[in-house]
C-alpha cells in the first residue's frame, strides 16, 4: 500500500512545490494554484531553490541520481508547513517513491518527514482544509482524467468533489477510465510506440463523450495527451484542476 | 540496438493478434471487477489478508517445507526435491523409466512450462500430451502460451481451425464447439492409453498435505482417472498454512483469474490409494521445484513469490494489451513476468533486464492483484538493479546531467531560461534522442521556463519568495 499517512493541518501557511513541468512549460498552472490557495486565505511561500522532485531518475532506474535531487529537495523544503504540489505524480514521489529509494539510507527519516507533510493540491483542499464545495461558475462539460499516481490516494475523489460542486460544470464519465494514458515518464520516450497507442485509446474514449475540456490533476498526462491530439491534427482543450477552480472564481467575480 | 525490444515487438505485432489479446484481456478484467465488487463489500481487504498470508508463507518456507514433506509422506506420497529445471525433468524421467512408461497425459502447469518438460520427455522417447485445450493447441502448433491462464489468448478461431486441419484433426471448421468436440474425441483415447498423469498444484496445505487443483475443463481429473501413477510438479512457494485458508484463496483465484465464483472443477488430493482411501492412483509423487525461487527469496523482490498465477495483472495491463505475451520472451509475461522472469534468470539477469522497463508504472496490476503484490515497486527495484549492474537500456535518457542541474538551484534557474531555445529550433533535428522520441508522436508545448517565477515576483501583492536555500557545500555533504 502507498504511504499516504498525513500530518493534520494547523495554521494557514504552505510551501508551494511548483513542479519542474510547471517551471518549464505550465506557469499558468502554478499561478492558478497560488491564486486558489490565496483565495482560501492560505499564505503561499515559494522556496526559490526548488528544482524537481527527483522522479525522472527514480522511474528511470537511476536511484543514486534521484537521491541526490531528493536530498536537495528535502533541504529546500525545510520547515514544518504543509507542502502543496499541483501534481499527484510528484506528491506520490514525495510520500511513496522517495521512501522506497531511501529505504537503506541513513537520512530516510528526514525524507519520510517531508513526505508526511506533502499534499497533492485537490487532496489538500478537500481533506486538508475541509473544503467540500467550490464557489463561482464554470460553464463546461468536463472529462476528468484520473491520473495513475492518484491510485490508492484521496486525490481523484477530492477532485471529483470539487469539480462536481462548481455551478455550471458537468462531469462526463468515459470508457476505461481506470486505464493509464501512456505517459509513464521515461517510458514515454523509451517505449514511444506503446506509449502513443495507449494515449490514442484514451483519446478515443474521451472524444466519444464530447467534453468541452479535459481536466486532470497532473500536467504530465495532459502534456502527453494534448501533444498526441495536436500531432494528430485534432487538438483537444486541456486544463489543470487548479485552472478550472481559478476560472470559476473569476467567472463568479470572486477574484 | 536503438529500440526497446518490447516496444519494437508491439509496433510490428499483427493487427489481428493485438485485437485478440486486447479484447480477451479487457473482457477478463471487466468481468472480474464486476464480480468482485458486486459480491464483496470490501474486496481490497480480502486481497490484503490473502497477501499477508502468502507473505508469511514465503518468509517461513524453511519451516513450512519440512512440515509439508512430513505430511505428504504420511499420506503415502513420494516426495522429491528439484533445485533446477533439469533436475525436475530428470526426476520425472526417472519415475517414468522405473515404471517402463512411455505415455503421459499432462494437465496445465506453469512449472512444467518453466522446465520445458514436454520437449524434454519427447527427446527421450516419451509422449507427453497436453490435455488443457489451450495448451493442446499450443502444442500441436509448436507455439508458446502467451498468457498464464489463457495460453491461446493471441489466437483467433480461424487460426485454430487451420492448425486442426493441418494436424489431421478433421477438415477446416472454425466453429468453437466443433473444435472442442474434436479435441475431446482425440484426447479421450489418449487418457486411456497413458500410464502416468502429470499435474501441477494451485495450493498445497501444510496442515494436511492436501494438493488443490483447479480447472474448468475437468482435464486434470481425466488425467488422474485412468492412469496408475500421478506426478505433481509444484513450485516451492505454493504452500498455504491451513486447509481453512483455501476458502479465501479459491474464492480470490477464480474471481481474479477467470471471473468465476469458483472454477468448474476443484480437486482436493490427499494421496494415493490406501486401505482407508479406495480411490486414487497406485503411486503418487510430488516434485518440489526451486528453479531460481530461493534466489528470488533472497532478493528484495521476494514479494513476487506470493503470486497465485491468476493472470489478473496481465488482463489489466495496458502494456500487455498492446504488446501481447510473446513480447516478453518468457514463460511468465505481463506485470508478474516483468518481475519474475528477469529474477529467475539468475546470473543472466541482464538478458531480461529490459522487462521491468516495459511499464508506465500505472499501478493497475497492484490494484487488481489478489495477493496485493506491489508490482510497480518491484519493477522499480529491478530498474535500479539494472542500472547498478550497468546493463545498457536503449531509449532511457541518461540522468547524470539532469541530477547535477536539479541539485543546484542557480544552474537550474539558468537552464529554465536557456531552454527557450527549443521554441525557435526545429526539435525534430535536435540530436537529443529523448526529445526526438517524444516529438515523433507528440508535439511539445511552448517552453515557458522561468515565467512562473517572474510572475510571482512582479505580480501585485506580496512576493512570497523565500531566500534560495542550501549552499552547494551543504548539498554535497548530504550526498
Ligand atoms: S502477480 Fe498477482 S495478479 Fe499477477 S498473476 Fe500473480 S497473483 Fe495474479
Amino acid at each position: 500500500m502507498l504511504n499516504t499517512e498525513r500530518k493534520p493541518i494547523t495554521g494557514k501557511r504552505v510551501q508551494l512545490m511548483a513542479t519542474c513541468l510547471c517551471d518549464a512549460f505550465y506557469d499558468d498552472v502554478a499561478a492558478a494554484t497560488v491564486q486558489v490557495l490565496e483565495y482560501l486565505g492560505v499564505e503561499v511561500v515559494f522556496p526559490e531553490g526548488q528544482t524537481c522532485c527527483g522522479q525522472p531518475a527514480f522511474n528511470g532506474g537511476d536511484w543514486a541520481a534521484s537521491r541526490k535531487v531528493v536530498r536537495h529537495t528535502v533541504k529546500t523544503f525545510a520547515g514544518e508547513e504543509p507542502v502543496v504540489v499541483p501534481s499527484g505524480s510528484c506528491a506520490a514521489m514525495m510520500f511513496h517513491g522517495t521512501v522506497l529509494e531511501f529505504e537503506n539510507e541513513a537520512d530516510l527519516g528526514e525524507v519520510e518527514a517531508l513526505g508526511r507533510r506533502t499534499w497533492e493540491l485537490g487532496d489538500f483542499l478537500v481533506n486538508g482544509l475541509g473544503v467540500k464545495t467550490w464557489p463561482g461558475r464554470f460553464e463546461a462539460t468536463v472529462a476528468f482524467h484520473r491520473s495513475c499516481h492518484s491510485r490508492g490516494t484521496n486525490s481523484s475523489s477530492a477532485a471529483s468533489t470539487l469539480l462536481g460542486s462548481v455551478a455550471g460544470l458537468k462531469i462526463v464519465e468515459f470508457g476505461e477510465g481506470e486505464q493509464c494514458c501512456g505517459f509513464g515518464g521515461t517510458f514515454s520516450v523509451s517505449f514511444p510506440n506503446i506509449s502513443a497507442s495507449m494515449g490514442a485509446l484514451k483519446l478515443d474514449h474521451i472524444r466519444a463523450v464530447k467534453p468541452d475540456v479535459l481536466v486532470s490533476g497532473d500536467m504530465s498526462c495532459m502534456m502527453h495527451l494534448g501533444g498526441l491530439a495536436k500531432e494528430e491534427g485534432k487538438p483537444i482543450k486541456t486544463l489543470h484542476l487548479a485552472q478550472v477552480l481559478r476560472e470559476a472564481l473569476k467567472n463568479g467575480k470572486l477574484l | 540496438m536503438r529500440f526497446q525490444q518490447i516496444d519494437q515487438f508491439a509496433a510490428e505485432l499483427k493487427a489481428d493478434t493485438r485485437a485478440a489479446v486486447y479484447d480477451g484481456s479487457k473482457k477478463g478484467h471487466e468481468k472480474r471487477t464486476k464480480l468482485l465488487f458486486d459480491e464483496y463489500a470490501d474486496p481490497d481487504r480480502l486481497r490484503r489478508i490473502a497477501g499477508e498470508v502468502k507473505q508469511h508463507v514465503v518468509e517461513n518456507l524453511d519451516t513450512y517445507l519440512p512440515q509439508v514433506e512430513a505430511k505428504l509422506k504420511a499420506n503415502g506420497v513420494i516426495v522429491h526435491w528439484a533445485a533446477t529445471a533439469e533436475a525436475a525433468n530428470q526426476a520425472v524421467l526417472g519415475i517414468m523409466r522405473a515404471r517402463g512408461a512411455t505415455k503421459m497425459v499432462k494437465a496445465k502447469t506453469m512449472v512444467s512450462e518453466e522446465t520445458e518438460l514436454a520437449h524434454f520427455l519427447e527427446k527421450h522417447g516419451i509422449e507427453a500430451l497436453e490435455t488443457d485445450l489451450g495448451e493442446f493447441i499450443v502444442q500441436i502448433d509448436g507455439d508458446h502460451p502467451s498468457h498464464i491462464v489463457k495460453p491461446i489468448i493471441h489466437k483467433n478461431r480461424r487460426e485454430i481451425a487451420t492448425s486442426f486441419e493441418e494436424n489431421g484433426l478433421g477438415a477446416y471448421n472454425d466453429d468453437p464447439q466443433t473444435i472442442t468436440r474434436r479435441a475431446r474425441h482425440f484426447l479421450r483415447h489418449k487418457y486411456l492409453e497413458a500410464d502416468v498423469g502429470l499435474t501441477g498444484a494451485n495450493f498445497v496445505s501444510a496442515e494436511s498435505g492436501r494438493l488443490v487443483l483447479v480447472t474448468n475443463e475437468g482435464n486434470s481429473r481425466f488425467c488422474l482417472a485412468a492412469t496408475k501413477c500421478h506426478i505433481a510438479m509444484v513450485g516451492i512457494e505454493k504452500i498455504v498454512p491451513r486447509d481453512y485458508d483455501l476458502a479465501l484463496f479459491l474464492n480470490l483465484l477464480a474471481r481474479s483469474g477467470t471471473a468465476q465464483e469458483l472454477t468448474v472443477y476443484t480437486e482436493f488430493i490427499s494421496g494415493p490409494k490406501s486401505p482407508t482411501q479406495p480411490d486414487g492412483p497406485e503411486e503418487m509423487h510430488v516434485i518440489f521445484v526451486d528453479n531460481g525461487r530461493t534466489e528470488v527469496l533472497a532478493s528484495d523482490c521476494r514479494d513476487i513469490l506470493r503470486c497465485i498465477r491468476c493472470g489478473a495483472c496481465l488482463n489489466v495491463c495496458p502494456v500487455y494489451r498492446q504488446a501481447s505475451g510473446h513480447a516478453y520472451r518468457s514463460v511468465y509475461p505481463g506485470p508478474v513476468g516483468a518481475v519474475l522472469s528477469p529474477l529467475m534468470m539468475g546470473d543472466k539477469f541482464p538478458q531480461k533486464a529490459d522487462l521491468p522497463k516495459a511499464s508506465s508504472l500505472c499501478g493497475a496490476c497492484h490494484e487488481v492483484c489478489p495477493v496485493n503484490i506491489p508490482i510497480p515497486d518491484l519493477l522499480l527495484r529491478l530498474r535500479n538493479r539494472a542500472k547498478e549492474e550497468n546493463v545498457p537500456s536503449p531509449g532511457t535518457p541518461p540522468m547524470g546531467a539532469w541530477a547535477l542541474l536539479a541539485s543546484q538551484p542557480t544552474a537550474w534557474r539558468a537552464s529554465l531560461f536557456g531552454g527557450k531555445i527549443i521554441n525557435y529550433l526545429p526539435t525534430k533535428l535536435l540530436p537529443i534522442p529523448a526529445l526526438r522520441a517524444w516529438e515523433a508522436k507528440r508535439s511539445l508545448p511552448a517552453w515557458r521556463g522561468g515565467e512562473f517565477r517572474k510572475w510571482l515576483k512582479t505580480r501585485k501583492g506580496r512576493a512570497n519568495v523565500s531566500p534560495p536555500a542550501p549552499s552547494r557545500a551543504e548539498a554535497k555533504k548530504a550526498d
